[in-house]
């Protein structure tokens, strides 16, 4: 008997005016020990499949149609007791950011020890020695001293692995894990993954990943199902669903994954996926005004060179200054990016990428080092003048489009602020000709520029600032992480129009990832940062065929393998 | 942690000297002392010699530091109005107003806390928003208005409660006395205490309420119901304990508030209190009792919030370990 039988399910939010049908016809099984799979871009009702399993639907949300076995007894029509009691002791959850899904004024004891005695008849001495060892068995070491302290003496990792070990106080059957790496490095994502997958093969536990991830799918799952918009398009074996995929949904998900080891010229273009909105009308860059006064004096060797970058902040402060403490988020970082290249940074959180971004674009004023823009000195510029012509040459691109876009402006007049500023345009006619052709070369259509930011899906607002970024006419766009932010169907359309933009401009880039693949595809040359340095700077197809650096090695090692997936559709460059 | 406890310390004394500086410019700028102290018909001889006795003679800073040394040993001279030491009249005055504070501060707490929490777990219920209607009221309605609103009804009308005064009060120790012990100073104690605590209690239960509902939509909350705990742990145990930061600094600072300005409930219902004397100093322009007054309250309110600042460590772990 399976441990999970989920049939014809169908899951409905009723509104006031209308019910909205999050989830519909989903029937999966699942067998002890084996892992399945759901995966799907944001909005296709894979967490809700979750959420209805384990009986917490958020309001106004029911199971309308359907039932949902558990060992052959139906649960999605228990009483709230029952289902509450079912939780943890039967199905266990897995979060996806490990940083806030603990009490953070409750020691991981004390959270452990209350969950155990919850649903199991220990007294407490027993529940401590239990969750001793579940702490040793998630890999956390020195358990008895490491259980005493408080969830933010960990680091990610170390919470997630917390998680889990809460998710298995009472040996549950079925564990569901909602995109449980996601908020993690990969180097801690790889651990987790193996963790996950071995404590299911042990302890005989089914599990149900939901992930938006085709790495973790790839890595850990038996079968895996693909939802869209609360349909179930494709179900099956792992193996066949991402090698041969059947459904043209499927397919267009998996062609729009970037490969590491595979450069490809453009991202192939899928329907299935959010149309950016009006088509584009065209514009020839040479003799618009985005095109016009490009001619930039051309800068004597690299355009911007980076020498002994560093930055340190103050982390204990003193008026004694041999007892201030520093962090140093960058040390001694050089490197030089030529006119026209893009440079990719990539590195772990904490590995001072972003930090040299905000150098660059002045944010931050560095500590020490030299920062050289197209033979100008950017550390010793003091006029307001000359600040502000450098400012309008390098614009940024940032990752999170919902904070980065300001929501009580119109598209508009985000777009032409920048424009006005700088003076660029002569007249408020010529401003708003302009904002119209940008937004109709982002793929947007001049009419979204009457909208306001919140109207907008993520991928659309990212739009918006490539064409904020573009409207000071730069010659330089730093791009930190422009997509980690998107689905990856929205991805491969931001990854596309960057690269268009750079070939139609001229424009250098300044890219910075966490994600190797989307650094491949890309840049022409790679720095690899940890920990505030910089380990090795080559060319990118050099970086991934023959890395110098063990670090370097090692970030390759850890990446999800892709090989499962299908090169249809995949053009070699 | 340690060193946390003195930088506040150190902070909370500038504050008392900043304030002390205020309270001893009133002696130099709001009428010339010598003339509220001595009748007309003192002779302009006898004005100079009192002026030279009081030190009032002295350069400024000196005054100042005279000032600041008696204030810290609770000597702040004399009443005009009473010519008595202004600290007697205030060791005799500060029990009725620490006890009607008391009893104010924790009919909040004690009313509102559950409130909020009622209120934040059942957003929907008809009883939360009954809550939010009434507490409404609380806030609109100013403090006099609703004391003499509860004389009207409890005194007037049903003649339950007294409608002024402390009733019957016991004498303990030396100076202290209390309301608590005889049936008519508790009777006395209601109405003010309700009239003193209704805005505070409004306010602490839309606090909670508020935070309650934040916290409840966080990530920990949905684990923990996750992991089937019971709604009593998850509730109390994780949301309130989560909720208490906040909700700790608000009560502190109405806790001072309460005390500092129970002015106007010491008034409406004539409760002999520290309040009611200030009024009175006002209007005599008795600078002592004005001086004096200041200086307490400002007390009042550093000492409340260094023990606020004390709680959060108490309460919130990553303070603990982040500062030591």
């Amino acid at each position: 008997m399976s441990v999970l039988d989920i049939h014809d399910l169908k899951v409905e939010f009723p509104g006031r005016k209308s019910t909205f049908v999050a989830v519909e016809g989903v029937t999966l099984k699942l067998e002890a020990g084996k892992v399945l799979g759901v995966v799907g871009e944001s909005g296709a009702g894979k967490s809700t499949v979750g959420n209805a399993v384990i009986g917490l639907l958020q309001e106004p949300g029911r199971v309308a149609e359907g039932e949902i076995f558990l060992h052959g007894q139906r649960i999605d029509n228990l009483p709230d007791k029952e289902k509450r009691l079912m939780r943890g002791r039967r199905i266990g959850m897995i979060f996806q950011d490990p940083l806030t899904s603990l009490d953070p004024l409750q020691t991981v004891e004390s959270q452990l020890v209350e969950t155990i005695r919850t649903h199991m008849p220990f007294n407490a001495k027993e529940a401590r020695t239990r969750a001793i060892e579940l702490i040793d068995a998630v890999g956390i070491p020195d358990p008895a001293e490491r259980i005493k302290q408080y969830p933010h003496q960990f680091s990610g990792g170390m919470r997630q692995r917390v998680v889990i070990a809460l998710a298995l106080c009472a040996e549950p059957e079925l564990v569901i894990a909602d995109e449980p790496t996601t908020a993690l490095d990969v180097s801690i994502q790889a651990q987790i993954l193996e963790l996950m997958k071995k404590l299911c093969e042990e302890r005989n536990v089914a599990m149900l990943v939901i992930t938006h991830d085709m790495g973790v799918i790839a890595d850990i799952t038996d079968h895996v199902a693909v939802m869209y918009q609360g349909k179930l398009v494709e179900y099956g074996e792992t193996k066949q669903v991402l090698g041969a995929p059947n459904h043209p949904y499927t397919q267009s998900l998996i062609s729009a994954v970037p490969r590491p080891d595979v450069r490809i010229n453009r991202f192939p273009v899928v329907n299935y996926i959010e149309k950016a909105g009006v088509p584009t009308k065209h514009i020839d860059i040479s003799t618009h005004w985005l095109g016009q006064s490009r001619n930039y004096e051309k800068a004597n060797g690299a355009l911007l060179s980076i020498k002994d970058l560093e930055m340190r902040f103050e982390t204990h402060g003193s008026i004694i200054p041999s007892r201030r403490r520093y962090f140093h988020a960058v040390k001694k970082v050089s490197f030089d990016i030529q006119e026209g290249e893009t440079f990719g940074l990539v590195g772990e959180s904490g590995s001072g990428k972003s930090t040299i971004a905000r150098l660059v674009t002045g944010l931050y004023h560095p500590s020490g080092g030299s920062i050289l823009f197209a033979g100008q000195e950017l550390t010793s510029l003091k006029d307001r003048k000359q600040v502000l012509a450098m400012r309008r040459q390098m614009q940024m691109i940032f990752q999170d489009p919902f904070s980065s876009l300001n929501a009580r402006m119109r598209v508009r007049d985000i777009i032409a602020e920048p424009i006005k500023f700088h003076k660029l345009a002569s007249s408020n006619s010529e401003v708003h000709q302009i904002v119209a052709d940008l937004l109709d070369h982002v793929g947007l259509g001049a009419a979204a520029g009457q909208k306001f930011p919140h109207e907008f899906s993520g991928g659309q607002r990212q739009r918006i600032s490539i064409a904020r970024a573009l409207a000071t006419r730069p010659r330089f766009l730093i791009c930190d992480e422009p997509t980690s932010a998107l689905d990856v169907s929205i991805q491969a359309q931001i990854l596309n129009l960057l690269k268009d933009l750079q070939e139609e401009l001229g424009l250098t880039m300044l890219f910075i990832s966490h994600d190797l693949a989307v650094i491949r595809q890309m840049c022409n040359r790679i720095g690899v940062m940890r920990h505030g340095e910089l380990c090795e700077v080559s060319d990118c197809d050099a970086l991934f065929d023959t890395p110098q650096h063990d670090y370097t090695r090692q970030l390759l090692g850890l990446m999800p393998s892709l090989d499962l997936l299908s090169r249809d559709k995949l053009q070699a460059v | 942690m340690f060193g946390f406890a003195i930088r506040r310390l150190l902070q909370a004394m500038i504050v008392m000297l900043v304030v002390a500086l205020l309270a001893f410019t009133l002696f130099r700028f709001v009428g010339d002392p010598v003339n509220q102290m001595v009748g007309i018909e003192t002779s302009i001889e006898e004005r100079e010699a009192l002026r030279e006795r009081l030190g009032l003679n002295d350069p400024i800073p000196v005054q100042f530091f005279r000032f600041v040394t008696d204030a810290a040993r609770f000597d702040f001279g004399t009443s005009y109005q009473f010519r008595q030491p202004v600290s007697d009249l205030f060791a005799k005055r500060i029990p009725a107003t620490l006890e009607l504070s008391f009893m104010s501060a924790l009919f909040a707490l004690v009313v509102g806390i559950p409130m909020g929490i009622y209120a934040g777990l059942n957003r929907e219920a008809a009883l939360s928003k009954l809550f939010l209607s009434v507490s409404l009221v609380g806030i609109s309605l100013p403090t006099f208005f609703i004391g003499i609103l509860l004389i009207f009804l409890f005194s007037v009308t049903l003649q339950w409660l007294p409608s002024f005064g402390r009733g019957e009060v016991v004498e303990v120790g030396s100076w202290w006395t209390t309301g608590f012990l005889t049936i008519s100073g508790l009777k006395a104690l209601v109405l003010p205490s309700i009239t003193l605590g209704l805005y505070q209690m409004t306010l602490i239960m839309r606090l909670i309420r508020a935070e309650m509902l934040e916290v409840i939509r966080t990530d920990y909350i949905k684990f923990a119901r996750a992991r089937g705990l019971p709604d009593r742990i998850v509730n109390f145990r994780h949301a309130l304990k989560n909720t208490m930061v906040p909700v700790i600094t608000i009560t502190g600072l109405q806790l001072g508030s309460i005390i500092a300005f129970a002015t106007i409930t010491e008034t409406v219902f004539q409760w002999p209190g520290m309040g009611l004397m200030f009024l009175q100093a006002v209007q005599n322009v008795d600078i002592p009792i004005m001086a004096a007054y200041l200086l307490l309250t400002a007390f009042l309110f550093v000492a409340i919030n260094f023990i606020v600042d004390i709680l959060y460590f108490v309460i919130d772990p990553r303070l603990r370990i982040g500062r030591a």
